[in-house]
């Protein structure tokens, strides 16, 4: 019971004070005893609380043991972390106990950590340095004091003055600021625009290339002369800045001349439709009859007052044509014309010629197309340049360099690739057939043959002297390959003479058939042996080479032929124009007897001549009023064999031909049989 | 050049042919063969900035070619033009009534 009662009294005790301070409230200090001054005993009295946890004495008395640990009661105890790899959620094993009651920074470093190391090593280094400066400032100036100049001790490393450094600066006056303007006119301007196109580029480009070629141009002619090549290269620049006024540059003439092509071919548009285009469609209905469309009309007021006596188209472009008038009239004679034409433009010749005398023959060289041989009523012989401007000849014969002395009917280009020089024949009345050769300054005649009139039955062996010179009228050489030299001469007297350019005394052979003169002769384009000739006893006569003696097959047409001609595309086709203005269109494949084409073309004019295009379906006819009337042949007038693989067109045109000469031969003889 | 003022003559005297007019290339009217300068006036002013458009399609197609000429065909005439660096050619023709 002793300790209990300590026990209590601690217990009663601390819960005394605690009642004290509690009780205090309650029960105020009993006041002291009067009548006790001296030291008393304090008086001790246990108050309880009411609320105080009432325990019965056996529960007092029970031992309570109480556990002290080292857990946080505030943390948490069951923490739950979602976890990425097992995605799932998992409990915390171990939370964090600790509580921090109070944390504060310092600057005080634990002598022997690392940064205390480091920061007395530093300091150290730095008193060392500054312990060395000092000698060396020191030992400076006692050198200066001795010797004078010295090297200043470097003290860049040394800030002088650590801890009182401090910046100074001065400001200088700011003097205030005042803006000054002025304008000044601006420089005229002027809006300059440009337009670059390709084209632009390339002009430039090609300008620039003309400039350098200019320039090597000189340079070389420099190197050889140098005065000269100075002045040519001044000549040509000279030339190139020269100004021609508009109205007269030949630009404007050329412009003009197509212009003026243009016009026509709006006037003549259903002409130049009809050229290309037209084919008569009536034809495939009546076989074996053809028709020819009238197209342009060539006139020209000089001409209208002579005769069509030639006409030849130009080997090298398709639509130019030459024309030559005279006059076939022996009493009635003028000067002559040439007119140059081009079917683009029908109403006015391209170039015009003026002859002495009436022209009765115009020939193109094959290969040099500018070059026109001309042959004239009083036997002269010109060759024209037709490119030069000129109304001139380049070639003129005249009495002395040997002009023929009668009219000159035809003449006819050579194209000989052995001699270099241009040569062309000539055949006149008065028996000569020569053959021009042109050299730089003149023509050189050369006597190829001397026609002789040769009698029916008389071999030539006659003395020359009793037959008379023959006048020839027509010519035409043979076209087929290795046989150029040989020629057909047509004479007044009816007869017609093969003869070679190798020989000039003696005729090959003589087709005698005709009664009056031979106006034209042609062979066939494709057939080798075959040959036409006209005359003036109104018939068209077919000829085999080989026979002499009689004329294959005789065509007779009521009238005065004025010229016969076969056709490019066809051995079997020809054509004939007569004084009635007539031109008749034959086709032996088709008929042998009649002319598929018999059509009136002029009014009271005869026609004198007829030539086939090589290339269009058109034939050019000559009147005797001065006009070319150009024709376009219908389709069954062009029938032509078309070949297929394998096949010749030669051939085949050649087969026709033959065989229509064949029946022609075998009915000769029937007749001649029965007969 | 007598060729030239013949041609232009003869030009003047086809068929269905209403003027000729010759431009510059300031478009200062050189040559015309109409009465009234009004039509000439017309003209010279208006077709050659339709040559220049024409040669500028031409050469831009192709830098090495070049118009030669244009020709403009409506209900009542046809004008021929040759446009040229110096000059500017123009012949106006009526077409039909050249039958």
């Amino acid at each position: 019971m002793p300790t209990s009662p300590t026990k209590k009294d601690k217990v009663k005790g601390k819960k005394k004070a605690q009642d004290q301070s509690q009780s205090q409230d309650y029960v105020p200090p009993p006041p002291p005893m009067p009548g006790d001054e001296a030291f008393a005993m304090p008086i001790r009295e246990v108050v309880k609380p009411d609320n105080q946890l009432r325990l019965s004495d056996i529960e007092l008395t029970e031992e309570v043991a109480k556990m002290l640990t080292a857990n946080n009661p505030a943390a948490p105890k069951n923490i739950v972390r979602f976890n990425m790899k097992d995605k799932v959620f998992k409990l915390e094993p171990m939370v964090e106990q600790t509580v921090v009651h109070y944390a504060t920074d310092g600057w005080l470093l634990h002598k022997s950590s690392d940064e205390a190391k480091r920061q007395m090593d530093m300091e150290k280094m730095e008193q060392e340095a500054s312990a060395r400066f000092q000698a060396d400032l020191d030992r400076a100036s006692h050198e200066h004091k001795e010797h004078g100049d010295v090297e200043p001790p470097d003290d860049s490393r040394q800030l002088r003055n650590q801890f009182n450094f401090s910046e100074r600066a001065a400001q200088t006056l700011n003097y205030p600021l005042r803006e000054r303007e002025t304008f000044t006119e601006p420089p005229p301007t002027a809006t300059v625009s440009g337009v670059c196109t390709q084209w632009e580029i390339y002009d430039e480009y090609i300008k620039d290339l003309e400039r350098q070629r200019l320039d090597e141009a000189s340079k070389s002619k420099g190197g050889k002369k140098h005065a000269s090549g100075g002045q040519h290269g001044g000549a040509n620049a000279s030339k190139s800045n020269e100004h021609v006024p508009t109205l007269q540059s030949p630009v404007l003439m050329h412009c003009l001349g197509t212009l003026d092509r243009m016009v026509n071919q709006n006037m003549f548009e259903e002409v130049a439709m009809d050229f290309k285009y037209w084919d008569d469609a009536s034809d495939a209905f009546r076989p074996g009859e053809g028709s020819l469309l009238p197209l342009w009309r060539f006139v020209s007021d000089k001409s209208k007052r002579r005769q069509v006596t030639s006409i030849c188209w130009n080997p090298m472009y398709d639509d130019m044509f030459a024309v030559g008038y005279g006059s076939y009239e022996f009493l009635k004679q003028a000067s002559g014309l040439i007119n140059i034409y081009s079917l683009k433009n029908p109403s006015h010749p391209e170039y015009t010629f003026h002859t002495e005398s009436g022209v009765m023959s115009v020939h193109f060289h094959p290969e040099f197309a500018n070059l026109l041989a001309v042959g004239c009523y009083d036997g002269t012989v010109l060759v024209y340049d037709v490119r030069l401007k000129k109304d001139e000849p380049i070639y003129q014969a005249s009495v002395r360099t040997g002009k023929h002395n009668d009219p000159v009917w035809q003449v006819v280009w050579q194209v000989d690739e052995a001699s270099k020089a241009l040569q062309f024949v000539s055949i006149s009345s008065d028996g000569n057939v020569n053959l021009w050769t042109l050299t730089k300054s003149e023509l050189i005649p050369e006597c190829l043959m001397k026609l002789r009139v040769v009698k029916a039955g008389e071999t030539s062996d006659e003395d020359p002297m009793a037959s008379g010179p023959a006048g020839g009228c027509c010519m035409d050489f043979c076209k087929m390959p290795g046989q150029e030299s040989i020629y057909l001469v047509g004479t007044e007297e009816g007869a017609i003479h093969r003869c070679s350019k190798a020989y000039s005394s003696q005729y090959l052979s003589t087709y005698v058939a005709h009664h009056l003169a031979v106006y034209a002769v042609h062979w066939n384009h494709i057939h080798p042996n075959m040959f036409l000739s006209s005359s003036a006893d109104w018939s068209i006569k077919l000829w085999d080479v080989h026979d002499s003696k009689h004329p294959v097959m005789t065509f007779d047409l009521n009238d005065s032929i004025g010229d016969v001609a076969w056709a490019p595309y066809s051995a079997t086709v020809f054509s004939a124009v007569t004084d009635d203005g007539r031109v008749h269109v034959f086709d032996l494949a088709q008929n042998k007897l009649l002319p598929l084409c018999s059509q009136k073309i002029v009014k009271k004019a005869k026609l004198t001549k007829l030539v086939f295009n090589p290339k269009q379906p058109i034939v050019l006819v000559g009147d005797d009023k001065g006009a070319v009337t150009s024709l376009k042949l219908s389709p069954n007038l062009r029938i032509t064999s078309k070949p297929e693989k394998g096949q010749k067109f030669d051939d085949l045109e050649i087969a026709k031909l033959d065989a229509v000469v064949e029946i022609a031969r075998k009915s000769d003889a029937d007749l001649g049989k029965n007969a | 050049m007598s060729d030239i003022e013949s041609t232009l003559t003869r030009i003047q005297g086809h068929k269905g042919v209403i003027g000729v007019i010759i431009v510059n290339h300031q478009g200062v009217p050189l040559r015309s063969t109409f009465e009234h300068d009004a039509m000439t006036k017309q003209y010279a002013d208006l077709i050659p900035s339709l040559a220049d458009l024409a040669r500028n399609l031409v050469r831009d197609l192709d830098p090495q070619n070049d118009l030669e000429f244009l020709r403009i065909r409506s209900h009542k005439h046809e004008i021929m033009v040759a446009a040229k660096d110096d000059f500017v050619l123009l012949v106006i023709q009526d077409p039909t009534a050249a039958a």
